[in-house]
């Protein structure tokens, strides 16, 4: 490595893409007030929330090297709680949103804990298999509560209603940005290499002295409870619960954009997330067949990309801001394989 | 290895050029449609347009589509009939229709779509859960809306607060007056003293038809012996009907879809359960899955009688080339029959299309007309619920056929 390299101190770095996220906001917030219509404005939010999803459920997947089936069980959890608590909450709309928000987070997370300590004695198909139930029981049990309770709060079948919708592109955005900055620092922590190394090899990880069991639940849990953060904004945004919405076939969903995106990459994550919500909208005129282009675009990923489309590739600004000083950006291959390294 | 042109990196271009293609493609339909929309949506509401647009939507596919197609195609029958006729005042009726695959997140979407294209009333949505979704979203824009099949109370009506949806109203009757309807019939028509229910958990429909069932039947002196469910995907019914045999009932309420009908009556057989069974417009489609024998005596109720209106069932024969597939496509029509009663009065009204008006005129006349349909001519109730006679049916020769308007 040069020592005369150049290169960005932190403070400078975040600063960078805080601007870049304030911009962007700026930017999306004039199109859904001045350009968007009301449906592409939804559409936008359903983005928002599906990012958040695929972001945290990368966690587990990508980063951790686990393949959970229950993420849509997190979700469920995250939105009963906040749909329930800014329900009934007498607090003013935007504290009790917030409140309401921070406690779907928090109560997925727990049961991320809860689930996560007998499941991740397993891995592979095991993990996946239990997962699966646990989310089953999750839907089950907010379906037949009630009665075994014998009070009125969930509604099962029949669907929760009445839940105030405060969700909108400021809110939604501003949880995306939290979710994303969180994830991305935990993985560059301390912790986070720590999470890194369970996935690459376990048993050297754990010869070196890393606690695997705590790390894995830790990030397990991590992924839970932004799972349960993006289904408070579902609640929020739809207005009605019913635990079918939150079946097997959600889980999947989540599991296909992380894939799609190449497990590992948070870019990926992001972007498969956007492509694959906006897909099936995008192509209604094309009635039934539009069904088939979203598969086909699976399949054919797949096929020729069976990494994800960035494989664990993940975008830095401040990787090509330096490069950019260093004059370092066209000429290619082995600066950039050295940078790859580094980051 | 550099400079070669590997087949499979040949086929990845290929590929990638086919889905950028389709993408582009895609972008560039919608976009247009978009725009189109925005023009005309424009217009619409500059010079009242010369087409009243109308928002049909449902699940024309996924696993509930075989009732989102019959909603859709019965509905857009009748406004294909009135366009033929001349449309409402002379003005042609333009039909929107979205498919929503059974998603709550879906149908707000579709409905949003729609009322940027510039809707004034919806026909729909078909089941309950993206139903209730489109009507917490439909509030916001007052937007009249009849759904064909939606039979949970809460569509119309929240029980929570004590308030009725007022723009949303509903061409079928509801869970709760079909297990009263079903409770009565059995009680007064058909004499029977002790009942039992068996019925699907977790289900809004089949608990809804079961409860009000058994509060009603309760309520009118019976008893009910017994009361047996079962969970989603269950397929052996032998251990509910054996304790149900053990309880000596007269008579089982069995509210739920006619597959499992199928299977708990020939299930009922084997164990020795021979009583007559009765059932709930998810009856519909029975008689492929259960014999003559165990269909003897058992009644349903239902919107719609087959065969009781020849004029609907050719016309949907002659634009569908086929036969209506369930009780479904009636209500559509009838749904369809509904909105376009009130567009009627709002365009004799001479109202501008889309405005606030408008829509509430439609509402107005909805709420207070008297609607001549195919599954009997009805009025709405105080919660926006039809009030209408029940097709009481049985089986003779394992066709169902009408007993009697109850």
């Amino acid at each position: 490595m040069n020592k005369n390299r150049k290169t960005l101190k932190m403070p400078v770095r975040y600063l960078m893409n805080a601007v870049l996220v304030v911009l962007l906001f700026l930017a999306l917030s004039y199109m859904t007030g001045n350009m968007l219509s009301t449906y592409q404005n939804k559409v936008l939010m359903t983005v928002g929330i599906n990012i958040i999803l695929a972001v945290s459920l990368n966690v587990a997947t990508g980063y951790l090297g686990q393949l959970p089936l229950g993420h849509a069980g997190f979700m469920a959890v995250g939105a009963y709680t906040c749909a329930l608590f800014t329900k009934y909450s007498p607090l003013p709309d935007g504290v009790s949103f917030a409140i309401g928000l921070a406690l779907g987070a928090v109560m997925a997370g727990l049961f991320g804990v809860l689930i996560g300590v007998p499941a991740l004695r397993l891995t592979g198909d095991y993990l996946a298999i239990l997962t699966l139930g646990f989310g089953e029981i999750i839907r089950i049990t907010l379906n037949n509560i009630d009665d075994v309770l014998g009070y009125s709060l969930f509604y099962g079948s029949k669907g929760l209603k009445n839940i105030p919708k405060y969700s909108n592109f400021a809110n939604v955005f501003l949880c995306v940005v939290i979710t994303c900055f969180l994830i991305h620092a935990m993985m560059k922590s301390r912790h986070g290499r720590a999470v890194l190394a369970i996935r690459d090899n376990e048993i050297a990880a754990e010869s070196c002295g890393i606690q695997t069991t705590y790390y894995k639940v830790m990030a397990f849990a991590f992924s839970a409870a932004f799972a349960g953060l993006a289904g408070g904004l579902y609640a929020c945004y739809i207005g009605v619960l019913n635990p079918s919405t939150f079946g097997f076939m959600k889980s999947i969903e989540i599991l296909v954009m992380v894939v799609l995106g190449g497990m590992g990459s948070m870019l990926g994550s992001i972007l498969s997330a956007t492509v694959l919500t906006i897909l099936p909208e995008a192509t209604r005129s094309f009635d039934s067949y539009r069904m088939v282009i979203y598969s086909l675009v699976l399949v054919l990923m797949m096929i020729f990309r069976p990494g994800g489309l960035l494989g664990s590739y993940d975008f830095s600004m401040s990787r090509i801001v330096e490069k950019v000083m260093n004059g370092e950006l066209f000429h290619k291959k082995n600066a950039d394989k050295e940078g790859a390294d580094h980051e | 290895m550099k400079n070669m042109i590997s087949r499979r990196n040949f086929l990845a271009a290929a590929g990638v050029v086919a889905a950028a293609g389709v993408l582009t493609a895609c972008g560039g339909s919608s976009s247009t449609a978009a725009s189109t929309a925005a023009a005309s949506g424009s217009t619409a509401a500059a010079a009242s347009g010369d087409t009243i647009k109308v928002g049909v939507m449902g699940p024309l596919s996924g696993n509930v589509s075989v009732y989102g197609q019959a909603v859709v195609n019965g509905a857009t029958l009748y406004l294909k009939q009135v366009n033929a006729n001349g449309g409402i005042n002379g003005k042609q009726i333009e039909i929107l229709t979205e498919d929503e695959q059974g998603d709550a997140t879906q149908a707000v979407n579709c409905f949003t779509k729609m009322v940027d294209e510039g809707m004034t009333a919806l026909i729909g949505d078909v089941t309950t859960t993206p139903t209730l979704a489109v009507v917490a979203e439909s509030a916001d824009y007052n937007m009249p809306m009849v759904t064909a099949s939606a039979t949970a109370e809460a569509v119309t009506y929240d029980a929570e607060t004590d308030t009725v949806n007022a723009n949303v109203f509903r061409a079928t009757f509801t869970d709760p007056f079909q297990g009263i309807k079903m409770a009565d019939y059995a009680y007064q028509k058909l004499g029977y003293t002790k009942a039992a229910v068996i019925f699907k958990k977790g289900a809004d429909y089949n608990e809804g038809l079961a409860e009000n069932f058994v509060n009603e039947f309760e309520s009118l002196g019976g008893t009910i012996v017994d009361q047996e469910s079962y969970s989603e995907g269950d397929v052996d019914f032998k251990t509910q009907l054996t304790t149900i045999l053990g309880k000596d009932p007269e008579t089982v309420f069995c509210p739920n879809y006619y597959e499992e009908v199928g299977q708990i009556l020939s299930q009922a057989e084997s164990v020795g359960l021979t009583v007559p069974f009765l059932g709930g417009d998810g009856w519909d489609g029975l008689e492929g899955y259960a014999t003559n024998d165990q269909l003897k005596d058992t009644y349903f109720c239902a919107n719609y009688a087959k065969g009781s209106n020849a004029e609907f069932e050719d016309a949907y024969k002659a634009e569908y080339g086929e036969e209506y597939p369930n009780g479904f496509s009636p209500l559509g029509y009838d749904a369809a029959k509904t909105v376009v009663y009130g567009l009627q009065a709002a365009e004799d009204a001479g109202l501008e299309a889309g405005t606030d008006d408008y829509k509430q005129a439609v509402i107005d006349a909805i709420a207070s007309g008297t609607i001549d349909g195919i599954t009997g001519t009805f009025t709405f109730d105080e919660h926006h619920d039809p009030v209408k006679q029940t097709a009481i049916l049985t089986y003779v020769d394992g066709k169902p056929v009408l007993k009697e308007m109850f």
